[in-house]
Parts: C-alpha cells; structure tokens; sequence
C-alpha cells in the first residue's frame, strides 16, 4: 500500500504530476491515492518531504536462499544445432560465476546432444547436463518445463539464464512458476551487486523508451531470459575441462500432451531477424515488391539480412517474420539501415537500441532522422545502387 | 466451446516517456488503449465462437477504469466481461498477475480455451500466458500465427519459431497466446457497441476470488523493480546534405570504421 503522511505532506502537488497512472490527486491540502495505484513508486522518489512511502504488509518470502548457488544456462538446441545465443549466455554467464566464486553449468535437452557437451565446456561450463530423449527431440513447452523444472531443483541454482527466444520466452516462464521464482523477461545487462551478490536485471520497457532495473531479492533461482546478440560468447577455449552428466528422466517426465504434426524451416527466410548483425529494412517509400530486391542486394552486400516496417509486411510485400516495430520483433543489430521508412513510433520502439542507424528517406522531415545516427536525404531508389556501387568498390 | 481471453488495458506507447528532469513517467497526453495482441486473441476466440457455438468471456485485472477494455472487448464479439479489480492486486509483478489470473479462472469455472495476446506492449514480458498455463496445468502454445483446425476436443494450431513454425496438436482445454498474424481484427459494429454500453460487467475482488493475500500484488511478486531510466540516448547524429553522390560518399566513410 502507500502511505501518505499527512502531516508531511505540504500539497505540493509534485506526486500528481509524476503518477503515470493518474492514482494520487490533491484534495483539501493534503494527497491522496485512488485505485488505480500500481504502486510503482515514482511519487515516492519525488516527493520532496518524504511524506510518501510503499508499505508491504505481508511480503513472500522463501526461507532457504542461502542453499542455492552456481548460475546455470539453458542450451537451446533446434533441428541440428545449438543456439548461438547459449553460448551468448556462456559467455555472461562464465563472467557472473567468476565475480560470486561459483560453477557455471549448462543445461541441454534434445534427441541426442552429448557431442554438444564439449563445445558448451570450450565456451565456459564448467558442467554439462544432457537431458536426452528421443521426445525432447521437438521442443514441447511441457516436457522441457518438466526437465528444466527437475534439473533446477536437483541443482539449486542461484540464478538461471536462457535466451530470449521464442523457445525460451515460452519454456521459461513456466517453469519460474512452478518454481515460484522471480522471472526478468528480454534483459540487455546483467550485473551481480556487489555488497550482497543479488542479480540485478536490466532491460527495455515500453518498446524501449524506458530501461528497468529488476532484482529478486526474496527467492531463488534469480531467472532471467536474454536478448540474442546483446552479451559477447567467450573465445572458445577447447582445452577448459568440464564434468558431463546425463539427466535421469522418469518416464513421466518426457510424456507430453502435445502432438508435433510437423516442424517447418522457412526456406527463403531462414535467418532470424533477431540473430544478425546488420539489417537493411525497407518500408512504404519502397511504393512495391520489387524494391525488396534492391534491399536484399544492399543486405547482401554487407553480409546482412532484410528486415521491414509494418505498412511493407500489411501491403504483402514480404512476409511477418521480417517486421519490426511494436507488433513486429524487436532487433538490435549493431547496424540497420532504414529504406523509405519514416520512422512512426510504432516501428521506432522496434529498433532503436541498434548501435547504428542509417535513415534513407526522400522527406528530410521524416521522423526517421530523429533516431538516425546517420540520415541520408534522397530517393532511395538513387540512393541504394550507389551505395551498393561504393561498398563493391571498397571491397576491391 | 466455452472460450476465455485474458486481456490487458496498456498505456499507448508512443505516449510513454520519461521526464528528462525528473525520472519519472510523464503522464501528460497518455491514452489508455486495449493490448494491440489481445484484439487478436478476442477475435481468434470470436471467429471460433462463431464456428463452433459457444461462449466468450474476456477477463481482466485492472484499475477500474479498466472497464473499458471490457466494454470494448464486448462491441467487437464477446458475450461477457469480468474485472479482476483489488488494491491489493498493485504492483503485481507476471507471477502474481498470472496467480490472480488463474484463481479468476477458477472462479469462473469450467473452460475449453484460454486465449491471450503473445505479449503487452506495455511491459513486453510474455510471461502471463505461459505463467497461467502452469497454474491450470493445461498444454499450451505461445506465439500462435495459425488456427488449422478446432473442435470439442482439440486445437491444431501454427505455432511461430525463429526459424519457421511447428504444427501442434493440442487437446482440449488449453491455452494459447497469439500473435497479429493470425487474424485481421473485426470493427466494432454499431450493434455491438450498443450491447457493450448496456453490458453488465462482472467484477471481483480478491476475496472473490479466494487469493492468498501473500501471493498477490507486490507482496506477492518475486521481481521488484529497483531503478527506471531513460536509454542512453544516440552520440553524434549526422544528417548528410549535397547531392545524392556526395551524401553517399559521406555516408560511406563514416560507415568504413564499422564494416
């Protein structure tokens, strides 16, 4: 609940300005919270005589933390490889472990994945849990919760990290409920606080626009899911040595509810638009289809992928997977070259966080340019061969 | 086929901003809409009503103006609303909310689907559905940009991976949580926002509902937030002028230090 001292409170009205969600009004001199109050503690850090505070009466807590320890990754393993992303996770993982003087360990379930153990060690697991059978072959969000969910209490780790992917936004989540333990979905930046070795959890919000910083102070594991591309893999190290295990799974741990009719790789647009590092985007100023060639060709050329607003995916000229923006995907390549978009919040939120971006865009008042590290003004249709003409040069 | 969607009111994104000065959200000119993913979760549930006969009951945990999602949800096809609404429920973090979800759920009795939009652009966890599906232990799909097939006792369903889509089979009850792909969402029809307006909308504390005060709101949320912060904003930005060569070739140079 908040509490408002009343005998604090000068009416200042400061707490009224600052509550997002229109729950705190000043009446009679004195503030005061309606319904609405999500208690996010915003008027809280600005009232200037600390008259407000958030009181929580009753809080969960669970009582064996101290028993918990070592972080743990969950290896994604899908039609013949291992997600680049696991080793992403190694790799801030292994950093994690080193700063609180504990193992780090890698969980991979899957058909049969031992010849995987050695390149999750070489990537810094320091031990591998191989959970095979022939059912784990396909991901099924029930038997991979019921595998992870045993591994994690066997294990007790105290925090434990897998990809932001469509596989482990779906998994992950529920196993953190069946463990009651605290999930941060899509984190950007991982730190350990020093003075009392607690995750801290940093991620976008709001598409963007605003970072959160999140702890779970109170239960164990600390869960996280990653954003690909965001944390460096460690070089791989092929003379680290690890311990592999094989998970013991009862049989009704791998017996799902869940049928697989069939598996399907989309053939012309196999790359995840999430997983590469440069993106060449087209939108409406593309006026057809035909301008996705001119787009794949500038991707091409820079050893990228094609990515697109919202109004180029609804005019039919390139399929969903390839959208960014609020209803799309979020990406964060390190560069991504917007064609004839103009740049609508909706597609902003999308991909602000690349490291570079180059806007294309006939009107110089675009909203793209606001966002653009570099804007070039023109038709994209001028523009782009040429561009692709000096890059070919260069290579030369 | 008795159908339930579990949506969200959320503040418009583009709206959302922090105050540079004082760290806060600015609340100035904030509208609060319906969940974009949920419209399609509600029309998913509709078109299948329609197919099958049936029912649907949109479900939501909310401040009480969150209402009027509620109504909305009724003009565009659903048969009922239900706010979850308590002050206890503040703060909720997604294993609280889908805790008092699911309790919501069981109050209400017996269904065949849930539905819920993949995410909410709000906080963009995806995290409630799955985190629902586990409290009913039903068999879930997240990220559905297909219905192939659905009867009494089973969904086949599309479900969108990185790298493709897998084609599930699931049996009935269970949940799914869509993304916009797979329908065009209705308009509400002049009929519809009549019925909307005169609608009886259900509401439940948490008493209602019999959830465990512990487990609710921020006391019951495992995460807590610890700062908010506006993203590092871009260093230098350059916008090229001259011709179309010349710009090119600025933009080529300034480009070389990263290829």
């Amino acid at each position: 609940m908040l509490k408002i001292e009343s005998d604090k409170c000068t009416a200042c009205g400061i707490c009224e300005t600052s509550c997002a969600f229109g729950a705190i009004t000043v009446q009679d001199d004195v503030a005061v919270v309606n319904e609405s109050c999500t208690l996010c503690g915003a008027c809280v850090e600005n009232c200037p005589v600390a008259a407000l505070r958030i009181e929580i009466a009753d809080k969960r807590r669970q009582h064996d933390i101290g028993t918990y320890s070592g972080i743990m990754v969950f290896a994604e393993y899908r039609h013949g490889n291992v997600a680049p992303v696991s080793y992403e996770l190694l790799g801030i993982g292994r950093k994690l472990a080193d700063q609180r003087g504990v193992k780090l360990s890698a969980v991979l379930p899957g058909g049969k994945v031992a010849p995987y153990a050695d390149t999750l060690i070489a990537a810094g697991a320091d031990t591998v849990f191989l959970a095979e059978h022939p059912m784990l072959e396909h991901f099924r969000e029930d038997i991979y919760a019921a595998v992870l969910e045993q591994v994690i209490r066997d294990q007790k780790p105290e925090v434990v990290l897998a990809g932001a992917t469509a596989i482990g936004r779906s998994v992950i989540p529920y196993v953190a409920t069946a463990l009651n333990a605290g999930l941060t979905a899509d984190c950007t930046r991982l730190e350990i606080r020093k003075e009392d070795g607690v995750l801290l959890q940093t991620r976008p919000a709001f598409g963007g626009n605003i970072m959160a910083t999140i702890e779970c102070p109170d239960t164990r594991p600390q869960m996280a899911t990653v954003r690909p591309k965001v944390m460096a893999p460690a070089e791989p190290d092929s003379s680290r040595k690890g311990d592999v295990f094989q998970v013991q799974l009862p049989e009704k741990c791998v017996q799902s509810k869940v049928e697989v009719l069939d598996s399907v790789i989309n053939t012309d647009d196999r790359v995840n638009i999430q997983e590469v590092e440069t993106l060449v985007a087209g939108g409406r100023g593309l006026e057809s289809e035909k301008g996705f060639a001119l787009i794949r060709e500038l991707a091409n050329e820079l050893g990228g992928a094609v990515a697109a607003s919202r109004a180029a995916v609804d005019s039919g000229w390139i399929p969903y997977p390839h959208q960014v923006g609020q209803t799309g995907k979020t990406v964060s390549p390190k560069l991504y070259i917007a064609c004839g978009i103009s740049g609508a919040v909706q597609h902003a939120v999308g991909m602000q966080s690349a490291e570079i971006v180059v806007a294309i865009n006939r009107d110089c008042n675009a909203p793209i340019f606001n966002i653009a590290t570099y804007g070039v003004v023109g038709d994209l249709y001028e523009v782009v061969p040429r561009l692709i003409k000096r890059l070919q040069e260069i290579k030369k | 086929m008795n159908i339930f969607v579990c949506i969200k009111q959320v503040p418009d994104a583009k709206d959302v901003r922090l105050d540079p000065v004082t760290n806060t959200l600015a609340r100035e000119g904030v509208e609060s809409i319906m969940n974009p993913y949920d419209r399609h979760a509600l029309e998913e549930a509709v078109a299948i009503k329609e197919q099958l006969g049936g029912k649907v009951t949109v479900i939501t945990m909310g401040p009480p103006q969150a209402e009027a999602v509620l109504r909305e949800a009724i003009a565009c096809g659903a048969d009922e609303g239900v706010l979850i609404s308590d002050r206890a429920f503040a703060g909720a973090d997604t294993w609280a909310t889908s805790y008092t979800l699911a309790m919501a759920v069981k109050t209400l009795g017996a269904f065949d689907l849930i539905l819920c939009g993949k995410q909410a652009i709000d906080g963009d966890t995806a995290q409630v559905g799955p985190g629902l599906a586990c409290r009913l232990q039903v068999p879930f799909a997240t990220c559905v940009q297909k219905t192939r097939k659905v009867n009494d006792v089973a969904i086949e369903v599309e479900r969108m991976m990185d790298d493709g889509f897998d084609v599930l089979r699931l049996p009935l009850p269970a949940l799914m949580t869509v993304v916009k792909d797979i329908n065009e969402p209705r308009v509400a029809s002049l009929k519809g926002k009549m019925r909307a307006k005169k609608a009886e909308i259900r509401k439940f504390s948490a008493t209602e509902i019999g959830a465990d005060p512990q487990c609710v709101g921020l006391a019951g949320s495992p995460t807590q937030v610890v700062r908010v912060f506006s993203p590092e904003p871009r260093g230098d930005r350059k916008i090229f002028s001259g011709s179309v060569i010349e710009q090119v070739d600025q933009l080529v140079e300034c480009l070389k230090a990263h290829l």
